[in-house]
């Protein structure tokens, strides 16, 4: 056979790419720099940021004073931040009024809790049935008695009153979080229900949450709650607000997982009764862990929305983070102009670290699902 | 007609609002016996067949499934479910279960099986759908047809009685419909009670002990395949016939 001139006969060299398409340089290209417009926002963007970045990252660090024994340094320091008093007040931001030789029981049913999330939220973790278990059942028990206190076990009572900072404002998401969603799971399979009691109720209460500022609800639950119940059978006025925040959070995630039951096609459901599964059976094996998977953006979306509710717990008195901050701020001795900022700022990072890992939580989360059931 | 009848529809009729989707069926399915129904679309052949589980309520007459009369009650609705196994247009596996899972989920936890032999009665019925070596796959990851057998394999570990077969390769690529009729005979040979909506005529003709022509909620016409094929005795049938067997 005649050889054609423009047919190559063995394959060429694989080259590299332009050395403009790799490394930094390409990155910089294809992301920052890929057109005349994006170029613009690009150095615009970096123009902001160098007008805005060095002087308050100086306010953080140089400026700040970092070590003082009452206010006067941050008053004579009025360009920097005031980590001092932070520092200072940085165990009544943990426990507020909590007593000081009892304050290791708050440590330690944090620590419980932290090691308890994370084997429930590791997803390669061994045994999660028995973490489960331990963290529903067990741990609300153990960290109820640790927190309160018990006198047959030598740990002293310690009023609620006393409670506050930063253990509050976790320990109100937490119960928030927990409860709600079983509670907004069953709302959502209730107002999908065909039993008209039941779809009546779940709405009612569904458009009834909804309807009202939680604020409202915080105070509906700290004065109406014990309208409704018997004397004697509210036993702290810390509970009402918890009560109010798992309803409030409920009535919002049954909107959520009622959007994720509602994706399903119709197919599962039958698949699932063909096969004999009764209702709950059908809803816990094959429905649920699709719809709620569907949703998780959702339902973080108002987890977090949760988390930051609760700085609002305090209009009902109790000390929450937040309030602790404030009443921090009223301590004569570290009076001063940047105290606020400071401890404010210093506030917003404590949200936003927990906020940013619950985000990044779910992100990663659904990355792992979309692997395991790809198209 | 079958003197033991394993499902039996008296004088049946069910509306959808005001359209009259099923009139005055009657129908007695022997037991081992092969019944392809037949008929355009919107005759009511998925209805009727989707009645015998109670995917669909029937409004008037009586349907008996394995000696039990479906009603209201929902016990009884449990019992007929868990002797009829379905097979689907569109599959519906659970697309979050590995195939292995979907096949031992309902016997694990409507039949109570332990985990073990539930999952070792799941591979036995892979193997028999040809398709073992799929198990630890998901669904989304399976084709058309491999697909359609593990449904077929899933609801045969209930160890049904009868088997309801809804379009089953309707929704498949052409090349990929031999695979699921070949799984659905060798079914057959065993003596399988099957109910089958489809249009695959030469399934019919192979199998069937006889196949019913439904149009606009009626049972037109039933006969052994070789009269319905050779000898149709309505108009209608005739045009359908004609229509699809070119």
């Amino acid at each position: 056979m005649a050889a054609v001139a423009y047919v190559r006969n063995a394959p060429g060299p694989i080259l590299p790419p332009p050395l403009a398409r790799r490394g930094a340089i390409g990155w910089l290209r294809a992301n920052l720099f890929s057109s005349r417009w994006s170029s613009a926002v690009t150095l615009l963007l970096l123009a902001f940021c160098l007008w805005t970045l060095p002087d308050l990252i100086a306010w953080a660090t140089t400026r700040a004073v970092w070590r003082a024994s009452d206010g006067a340094l941050c008053r004579a320091h009025q360009d920097g931040a005031c980590w001092a008093f932070v520092a200072d007040k940085l165990d009544y931001f943990r426990y507020g009024s909590y007593p000081q030789a009892e304050r290791w029981r708050v440590d330690v049913v944090e620590g419980i809790g932290a090691v308890l999330i994370v084997w429930l939220l590791w997803p390669g973790a061994p045994r999660r049935g028995f973490g489960a278990i331990l963290f529903f059942v067990v741990y609300p028990v153990v960290g109820f008695v640790l927190l309160r206190g018990a006198e047959s076990l030598r740990l002293p009572l310690v009023d609620t009153q006393l409670w506050g900072g930063i253990f509050v404002s976790l320990l109100t998401a937490l119960v928030g979080i927990v409860f709600s969603l079983p509670l907004g799971v069953l709302l959502a399979l209730g107002r999908r229900s065909r039993l008209p009691i039941v779809k009546a109720a779940s709405v009612m209460f569904i458009e009834g949450v909804r309807g009202v500022p939680f604020i409202a609800v915080l105070y509906m639950a700290e004065n109406m709650l014990p309208l409704f119940l018997p004397p004697g059978w509210i036993p702290d006025r810390f509970i009402p607000p918890l009560v109010g925040a798992a309803l409030f959070a409920a009535a919002y995630l049954a909107e959520e997982v009622r959007g994720g039951l509602q994706a399903l096609p119709r197919g599962q459901y039958e698949g699932a009764m063909a096969l004999g599964l009764s209702y709950w059976r059908l809803m816990g094996l094959v429905i649920l862990p699709q719809a709620l998977t569907l949703v998780i953006p959702g339902l973080v979306n108002n987890f977090i929305g949760l988390f930051k509710d609760t700085t609002l717990v305090a209009s009902v008195g109790m000390v929450d983070f937040l309030a602790a901050i404030d009443n921090g701020l009223k301590d004569a001795v570290w009076s001063g102009p940047t105290l606020l900022t400071t401890g404010y700022a210093f506030a917003a990072a404590f949200y936003f670290v927990f906020c940013y890992a619950m985000s990044r939580y779910s992100a990663a989360i659904e990355r792992r699902l979309a692997l395991g059931r790809r198209q | 007609m079958a003197s033991d009848p394993i499902i039996e529809f008296v004088d049946v009729h069910k509306w959808y609002g005001s359209f009259h989707v099923l009139r005055a069926i009657n129908l007695a399915v022997g037991r081992g016996e092969r019944i392809v129904v037949c008929g355009p679309s919107g005759s009511g052949k998925s209805t009727l067949i989707r009645c015998v589980n109670r995917l669909e309520e029937h409004q008037r007459g009586l349907i008996r499934v394995d000696g039990v009369e479906l009603t209201r009650d929902l016990k009884s609705v449990d019992e007929v479910r868990r002797e009829v196994g379905m097979v689907f247009q569109s599959f519906n596996l659970f697309p979050h279960l590995t195939v292995l899972e979907n096949c031992a989920l309902a016997p694990l936890w409507v039949r109570k099986t332990p985990k073990r032999e539930a999952e070792a009665l799941a591979m036995k019925f892979l193997e028999r759908v040809k398709i073992p070596e799929q198990a630890f796959k998901y669904p989304g990851q399976l084709s058309g047809g491999q697909q359609q057998r593990v449904a077929i394999a899933r609801a045969l570990c209930m160890n049904p009685k009868i088997m309801l077969f809804d379009e089953p390769t309707s929704a498949l690529d052409p090349e990929m419909v031999k695979e699921v009729l070949d799984a659905m005979t060798e079914l057959a040979e065993e003596g399988m009670t099957m109910v089958v909506v489809t249009h695959e005529m030469g399934f019919a003709r192979n199998v069937a002990d006889r196949v019913a022509f439904m149009d606009q909620g009626e049972i037109v016409e039933i006969n052994a395949p070789n009269e319905f094929f050779a000898r149709p005795q309505h108009e209608r049938t005739k045009a359908f016939l004609g229509q699809i067997l070119r």
